[in-house]
């Protein structure tokens, strides 16, 4: 069965065509990458998919149900991580976790302290946290519920070296686990690294599709910053 | 038990110290305010201190003195001195008026000062009656019937309902009413709609927004939790407001209870159901409005068109009633729903339950409108996006 499945997808914002119509599938328990530069439409997919925005043309299904109608249920199955998301700065790191559990049915707070690995600050105020600690006590939020799909939008965004590779092995253990990955980054390097497929976005069409090593191959690249490169030449 | 955390974390976000000090010091102005009103009030009961110089023992000045002593008193700290001199009793005899001298000594220029000034005022006026009734009373003339030549009895009819009471008595009972709840009843719609607006401005400020919408929970309940968290806050905080301003008008001393007019307990049942869906009506109009909301300063720019909808019913129905308005005002004053509680109490303590009835159907009727219009705005890509259209 596919994860998602999205066909001629299709937003605007007004009279701006954000996303011109892409088709991709992801399959369970795949980490694939949507790739590209900044506003290229990548968080704009995410959030369709997330059900937070409407399409405006096309279909997108996410273990069977179908984006735009059966919402309720999608929001059940997944998990999404915005790029710029806060938390409530008046909260504790711990009693914000368990503030989130409250609408999951299976959910591991002692498991998403554990992903957050913030130590004895877990019990501080959020207001006081770091950037990369908001960040990872938000990736565990979003891994805490064992979501069927994680549509992560820049995860390791904000996160310095060390942070980011934990983050980055989190994601892998988790999808080996079952857990179905649809993550974006601008950080082409990253994907090469995490994904087994990525889509090449550019100016609201995906350009290019497969995984990091064969698209190297076939367009003889070291690495998948030159595939796009070659590829929007 | 999903609603309650977001209840809860509604509360938790919003009743911070930043929003309970100022009403905490707000308070504490008004109960201040209060006592030293009751203060005033208090020294207004005293007699004040005077030194009464007397250069005549004739019996018209020994009794003046007498009277004089009677309304006041000497102290170290005296008000006014008063003079009586050599010739007051002569005049009088002579058939001619007497004359005092008054020699006033001002502690200072502040209102404080003129409750005893009055009161001194007073003790002359009585003890120029009593003298005046001594000089009558000498002639054989009946003192009190020239002073009090004609007695009468009143009623006052409002609503077609006779009471036996004086216009000022009623005007003072009613007064009471409508000064200090409309007064609550704004703060409480103004303090809670900002909170809510506020609330609105820094989800989208603090990125927690998008989160919240993908989490497995239905719109209509966010839009609750929102409301009933407000609601909760702004409850606290207009009790607070409510505290000091009970004590602040209590210190007028004004809405002697009367005969005729009193409360039942369907009364208290309508006022609050009228209360409640006047707050659910403010606060979901706050959501719409807090939609639009780009941060928090722009939040706060949003909260205004709702607190002057708030504040000019509270104005209006402070010193005129609904009835003696003209139509125009009287219409402004029925669409906006933050009024149908301010004037409640007097509509209900006159028994005029129609226009109760109205007024609930109708904020009700607003409130459903409201949260319809917010649970669908939850629902488009307004609150990310900014727009509505696909």
């Amino acid at each position: 069965m596919q994860a998602v499945v999205v066909e001629n997808l299709k937003k605007n914002y007004g009279k701006i065509k954000a996303v011109k119509g892409i088709s991709f599938n992801v399959k369970k328990g795949e980490i694939f990458g949507l790739i590209g530069p900044n506003g290229v439409g990548k968080t704009t997919v995410l959030r369709v998919l997330a059900t937070i925005i409407k399409k405006s043309d096309g279909k997108a299904k996410i273990f069977g149900y179908e984006v735009g109608k059966d919402d309720e249920a999608i929001r059940k199955i997944i998990s999404y991580l915005p790029e710029e998301a806060g938390a409530y700065k008046n909260m504790r790191g711990i009693d914000y976790l368990k503030f989130m559990s409250n609408f999951f049915q299976k959910s591991d707070v002692d498991k998403a302290i554990e992903i957050a690995n913030l130590g004895e600050r877990i019990y501080d105020k959020i207001e006081s946290y770091s950037k990369g600690m908001t960040r990872r006590l938000l990736v565990a939020r979003a891994l805490m519920a064992m979501p069927k799909l994680a549509i992560l939008d820049e995860p390791t965004s904000g996160l310095d070296v060390v942070n980011a590779n934990e983050i980055r092995n989190i994601i892998k253990e988790y999808a080996a686990m079952g857990t179905t990955f649809l993550i974006s980054s601008h950080n082409m390097l990253e994907v090469e690294y995490l994904c087994h497929r990525i889509a090449l976005m550019n100016n609201g069409i995906i350009v290019e599709e497969g995984e990091p090593e064969k698209l190297m191959e076939k367009y003889d690249a070291k690495n998948i910053e030159e595939v796009f490169l070659k590829v929007i030449k | 038990m999903r609603l309650a955390a977001l209840i809860f974390k509604e509360v938790r976000e919003l009743l911070t110290p930043a929003t309970i000090l100022p009403a905490i010091f707000m308070m504490l102005i008004f109960a201040g305010m209060g006592n030293m009103i009751g203060g005033m009030e208090k020294k207004a009961m005293q007699k004040p201190n005077v030194e009464i110089i007397s250069y005549d023992n004739g019996s018209y000045a020994n009794f003046y003195v007498n009277v004089l002593e009677k309304y006041c008193e000497e102290g170290k700290k005296n008000i006014a001195t008063i003079i009586i001199p050599q010739n007051f009793s002569y005049s009088i005899e002579k058939g001619g008026a007497a004359e005092i001298k008054i020699k006033w000594f001002l502690e200072g220029t502040g209102i404080s000062s003129s409750p005893s000034i009055s009161n001194l005022r007073h003790a002359i006026t009585m003890a120029n009656k009593e003298l005046a009734s001594k000089i009558l009373e000498e002639k054989n003339m009946n003192s009190s019937l020239i002073f009090s030549p004609v007695h009468y009895t009143e009623k006052s009819v409002i609503k077609n309902k006779e009471i036996n009471a004086p216009p000022e008595k009623i005007i003072s009972f009613f007064s009471s009413q409508s000064m200090s709840v409309p007064i609550v009843i704004m703060i409480m719609i103004v303090t809670s709609g900002g909170i809510v607006i506020s609330s609105m401005g820094m989800e989208k400020e603090n990125k927690t927004l998008e989160t919240l919408l993908t989490l497995p929970i239905k719109r209509s309940h966010i839009v609750t939790g929102k409301i009933v968290g407000a609601s909760v806050v702004g409850v606290v905080i207009a009790s607070l407001y409510m505290l000091g301003l009970r004590y602040y008008i209590s210190s007028f001393g004004i809405g002697e209870k009367i005969e005729g007019f009193n409360l039942s307990g369907i009364d208290y049942a309508l006022l609050s159901i009228s209360l409640f869906l006047s707050l659910l009506a403010g606060l979901s109009l706050c959501i719409v409005i807090g939609s639009f909301a780009r941060n928090y300063k722009s939040a706060q720019v949003l909260s205004l068109p709702v607190s002057i909808l708030a504040i000019v019913p509270m104005f209006l129905l402070m010193f005129q009633d609904f009835f003696s308005m003209d139509l125009p005002l009287k219409i402004l004053i029925f669409i906006i729903p933050f009024s149908h509680p301010m004037m409640a109490p007097s509509l209900l303590l006159l028994k005029e339950y129609s226009w109760i009835i109205y007024g609930i159907a109708y904020t009700a009727l607003f409130s459903s409108i409201c949260i319809l219009i917010a649970t669908w705005i939850f629902k488009t890509d307004l609150l990310i996006t900014g727009r509505i259209r696909k």
